[in-house]
């Protein structure tokens, strides 16, 4: 016959035992419900083709800014959901399309076709306006968006907000130059 | 009267608390630590309640909704009754809070508070006051205006640059691909419950042990805290010089802590709320983003950084920085205590304050920012267009066309990023200032394919003429050398 203490004991270690599966069995719905922004899907997902306007409203040789609406967004995101971009019609159907972000902290740049530069307001970094880093903090230059021209219109892959760590069209932006 | 003692009576019948309380208010303290310098941990206590309070007014009226949240503030600033002075209580109340948070930290670390038996104390302080900077961080961003996107901007451009797994956790901070509404929500959740829930307990678990271990005595120069003997001496102390923390100590704290509330509501009434600012429309890019003051120091060590070392530092610094605070007393637990004795202790403290100071006012004016209105809004100098010809003139068009002025003060006024470029001349020859117009250099971008050989001419007989009266301009040693014979 095992004692009373041994019964209780084991009840406590079932008790235990019960508790550690069950918490572990909450957690995996409710880690994953947190993490569900990073998964490798809903980022992959994140980046479509989105037309940001006819091409008619990008003179050539000209730099100017275009805005579009997320692709992937709330009904409850108001305003948040434009995002602006800059359009660089170089000649014909060659384009450059850079994100407003600047490359060092995501500050919005402006372009100043004066003095053909993008400047920061934050920190005072400075692009040429091929989107080459020309002064600064900014390790890179401007992040560039896949484009495409189709049926008279300019379509972009965007949807998401570059930083260094997920570079929009990877491999297309300009290296830093000192003299472009 | 005598309802109100019945009734506290018929309670502690019931609850039995009223000896502890008695005892805990009667505990006594060392009679030097009674002092005005042992306020400021009850006086950011005191703040706190006042956040609490004003927080859950707020929160009956804010919407947190990244379409609905700027609209909210307005409300609150201009139709719901005190609204305003609400908003304001809140916002100053956070300020009043970081600054004695601060002080207290000082002051505890100064009269070496932080050795043995305290602690974990100030551990716990720590944890404390990275709750105290998330809330203030955290409520930056519930102030949804302009400041706040782009403040989630830096935030997120900082979380990119962390090797392998920045992008997943930009989407995690931002809770989706982009700032938006589920970031704001993101950051409501933080704000009301979780840090809140945090700062709660560890408020209690700091005032526990600040009970239990005592309030630190006085230091006195060449009185040594040892592990084998402080506790019996504090002890004695207590016991041979004790006086009653209520009213002996408390009625310092009780002061005190009426003065704060005193300064955050004559704040709050006569200077008013904090923003919004404008509208959190990202296509809107006329904007200026700063931080609140609680972290403008962040934001001027991010301009002048070398890039080079960029990532490490905003990556590892603040932990290790971090980590240093929390390790601290297990480093230097025992020895002296008065800051008499303890001049690195003086110097480090000297040194980050200092810092703190002069990266703040720096971050005010970020000279580093080009002025980007400086090329319309402010015409050269009379002085420099005096009696000057044709080229030097059109020299001047340029130099303000080509907003050379964003970066260049002529005249005390324009962008400080480059020299002011009243005596330029003195400093470069013509040759030299050709090449820095076209070539750029020295954090200057080259100007080479913006202008024309022409503009460039004149632009470089302009500088030339940029030199004090009484200062000629600096000449080419090789050319001006008398030909050989």
């Amino acid at each position: 016959m095992t004692s009373p203490v041994t019964r209780r004991g084991l009840l406590l270690k079932l008790g235990i035992a019960l508790n550690a599966v069950a918490g572990l069995a909450l957690a995996v719905p409710i880690v994953g419900y947190l993490m569900s922004p990073a998964r490798r899907k809903s980022m992959r997902d994140a980046l479509t083709w989105i037309e940001i306007g006819e091409l008619s409203a990008f003179p050539e040789g000209q730099t100017r800014m275009a805005t579009f609406r997320n692709p992937s967004t709330r009904p409850w995101d108001g305003q948040t959901a434009d995002i602006p971009c800059w359009v660089r019609r170089t000649k014909g159907n060659e384009f450059q399309v850079f994100a407003v972000n600047c490359a060092h902290l995501g500050c919005p740049v402006r372009w100043f076709p004066q003095s053909n530069l993008f400047l920061c307001p934050c920190h005072g970094g400075a692009y040429y306006a091929d989107g080459a880093r020309a002064a600064g903090p900014p390790p890179r230059g401007l992040f560039r968006y896949d484009f495409k021209v189709e049926n008279g219109r300019l379509w972009i892959k965007g949807g998401m907000m570059p930083t260094l760590g997920n570079v929009i069209a990877a491999g297309r932006a300009p290296k830093g130059s000192p003299c472009a | 009267m005598r309802l109100i003692r019945s009734t506290l009576g018929w309670l502690d019948e019931r609850l039995g608390l009223g000896a502890a309380i008695r005892e805990t208010a009667a505990h006594p303290v060392p009679r030097r630590s009674a002092s005005w310098w042992y306020v400021f941990g009850s006086g950011a206590f005191t703040l706190f309640l006042i956040q609490i309070a004003t927080g859950i007014c707020l929160a009956l009226v804010y919407v947190p909704s990244a379409g609905e949240a700027f609209k909210s503030l307005q409300v609150l600033n201009f139709e719901q009754p005190l609204g305003w002075f609400l908003r304001a209580l809140h916002g100053w109340g956070s300020n009043f809070m970081v600054a004695l948070v601060l002080l207290h930290m000082i002051q505890v670390f100064l009269f070496g508070a932080f050795k043995f038996p305290r602690e974990l104390t100030w551990m716990v302080g720590v944890v404390l006051l990275v709750a105290t900077l998330g809330m203030a961080f955290t409520g930056q961003v519930l102030r949804f205006d302009q400041d706040a996107y782009w403040g989630l901007g830096i935030l997120s451009s900082i979380a990119g640059r962390v090797p392998v797994v920045g992008g997943q956790i930009v989407q995690i901070v931002l809770g989706g691909p982009i700032i938006a509404g589920e970031t704001l929500t993101r950051f409501f959740a933080l704000h009301v419950f979780v840090i809140p829930g945090l700062l709660i307990g560890m408020v209690g678990l700091h005032l526990l042990m600040v009970l239990k271990l005592g309030i630190n005595d006085y230091p006195m120069p060449g009185r040594l805290v040892n592990r084998d003997t402080y506790v019996a001496e504090y002890e004695e102390m207590v016991r041979k010089d004790g006086v009653p923390f209520v009213p002996v100590a408390f009625q310092k704290d009780l002061v005190f802590a009426g003065l704060m509330i005193g300064a955050v509501f004559f704040c709050a009434a006569v200077f008013g709320p904090f923003g919004p600012g404008g509208a959190p429309d990202p296509t809107i890019i006329q904007t200026v983003p700063r931080p609140d003051y609680f972290f403008l120091w962040i934001f001027s060590i991010a301009a002048l950084m070398p890039p080079g070392i960029e990532t490490f530092a905003l990556l590892v610094g603040p932990p290790l920085g971090l980590l240093f605070l929390f390790l601290l007393p297990l480093w230097a637990g025992v020895g002296e205590k008065s800051w008499r004795r303890r001049p690195v202790s003086v110097l480090a403290v000297a040194f980050a304050v200092l810092g703190w100071g002069v990266l703040t006012h720096l971050g005010c004016t970020s000279p580093w920012s080009p002025v980007m209105d400086a090329w319309s809004a402010m015409p050269v100098p009379a002085r420099d267009l005096e009696g000057k010809g044709a080229v030097v003139r059109q020299g001047a068009l340029v130099f303000q066309g080509k907003q050379c002025r964003s970066c260049h003060a002529l005249g005390d006024a324009g962008g400080r990023r480059g020299p002011a470029l009243d005596d330029v001349a003195t400093r470069l020859t013509k040759d030299q200032l050709f090449r820095q117009v076209l070539q750029g250099g020295g954090n200057m971008p080259a100007y080479g394919t913006n202008l024309s050989p022409a503009e460039t001419t004149a632009l470089v007989a302009f500088l030339e003429t940029l030199h004090p009266a009484n200062e000629p301009a600096a000449r080419d040693a090789s050319q001006a050398a008398p030909p050989v014979r």
